[in-house]
């Protein structure tokens, strides 16, 4: 085996091992690498919920209801399987619409009321011209997320 | 691969390269920024903040690019002992690190409107931070040594290293949740941004991938300079 042989494979077997070690750190601590929880993953997994959290989802459509204040807003989270109701008091971000994504950071309280302090609006991969959003949305082929 | 790998064979092929290199760049620039701020239309949910996406994701890419092509130049230093390979590496790492800290404060700039907030600790975010962070280690560490083959060495151990953080950014939109949405472009079927949109993202990133080379040509030129004038010094001191 020449020297440059010998090298090679030590980088390869180097480089899988480093990508192995890599994947099983981040596969152990999983759960503390995601950024929100879905309302599935409060129903099913065991999430501690006395401390604060962020959860994520669609912002339910005709769930949004503003209080008299102005301030204040209602909203129910959807991950398509589960809900969750939301409260939060302050300035929504422009992108926060009904349909669309939202993460909030928050808590929630004994009436499974997620009170938010905070609330993030999550945008979704597709660009497009207003004019054939419209268009997609008239001809019925509108795949994205629901009509805002 | 060795004919390639002689300083003075890549000074000559470069010399003819560069000027053709840099035309088909700056082209590309006029046309990918006048299409991208004037032509294209703002979008449907972002409106005109849609047009940051132009400078952010050509940049985002080439970040990424940029410490795959230095990690591989690493490789071949490590294993072959090219010596134009830990040039490359060398002189790759400022104008990736440079191209990091673009997709950083794009980002921000684009999140406080649309996500509201300049910043979160997401997989994506803290991820990209990490590679910022790696290519100014790398900086510090090749320049660390008296003797610059002993600092590309110890660079390029560090530069492969550091790439188990690619993959991870990649797919860290698709592994974990995030705030930050996954990827437009190379998801498995039709690309999920309109073509008014997708022509001026194309031609940013040529624009963006023709100055990275550019830019590369000459700093490994003046990497060869400076290595023959260190060479003439120790041969003047010694004699």
């Amino acid at each position: 085996m020449t020297r440059k042989r010998r090298r090679l494979y030590f980088v390869l077997f180097a480089m899988i091992g480093l990508g192995a070690a890599t994947a099983l750190v981040l596969s152990a601590i999983e759960d503390s690498l995601v950024f929100f929880y879905t309302p599935t993953d409060l129903a099913e997994k065991d999430i501690p919920k006395d401390r604060r959290l962020r959860i994520g989802g669609l912002v339910a459509e005709n769930s949004v209801k503003r209080g008299a204040d102005g301030v204040s807003v209602k909203f129910i989270v959807t991950d398509l399987t589960n809900t969750l109701p939301v409260t939060y008091k302050g300035i929504l971000p422009d992108l926060f619409r009904e349909g669309q994504g939202v993460v909030a950071e928050g808590k929630i309280d004994a009436g499974g009321v997620f009170r938010a302090d905070a609330v993030l609006a999550k945008h979704d991969e597709n660009y497009m011209p207003a004019e054939v959003a419209d268009a997609l949305k008239k001809s019925g082929q509108w795949k994205g997320a629901p009509a805002p | 691969m060795h004919r390639f790998a002689n300083p003075n064979r890549f000074l000559r092929l470069t010399a003819r390269i560069l000027p053709w290199c840099a035309l088909a760049t700056a082209a590309a620039f006029i046309a990918g920024l006048y299409l991208a701020l004037g032509v294209s239309p703002p979008d449907y949910q972002q409106g005109e903040s849609v047009r940051i996406m132009y400078v952010h994701v050509p940049a985002a890419w080439m970040a990424l690019s940029v410490y795959s092509f230095m990690a591989a130049a690493s490789a071949v230093a490590l294993i072959w002992k090219h010596p134009l390979a830990d040039f490359a590496a060398k002189a790759a790492a400022p104008i990736g690190a440079g191209f990091t800290l673009i997709a950083l404060v794009t980002g921000a700039l684009w999140g406080q409107p649309s996500w509201g907030t300049w910043w979160v600790w997401d997989a994506r975010l803290t991820s990209v931070l990490v590679l910022f962070f790696l290519y100014l280690g790398y900086i510090a560490l090749v320049n660390a040594f008296d003797d610059p083959i002993r600092g590309a060495k110890a660079g390029a151990v560090l530069a492969l290293v550091g790439f188990v953080n690619i993959p991870i950014i990649k797919f860290s939109v698709d592994w974990w949740n995030t705030l930050h949405q996954p990827a437009s472009i190379t998801r498995i079927g039709a690309p999920a941004i309109h073509s008014s949109m997708l022509t001026p993202l194309v031609l940013m990133a040529l624009a963006f991938a023709g100055y990275f080379v550019c830019v590369l040509i000459l700093r490994v030129r003046n990497e060869i300079a400076g290595r023959k004038i260190r060479a003439l010094r120790l041969v003047q001191a010694q004699g």
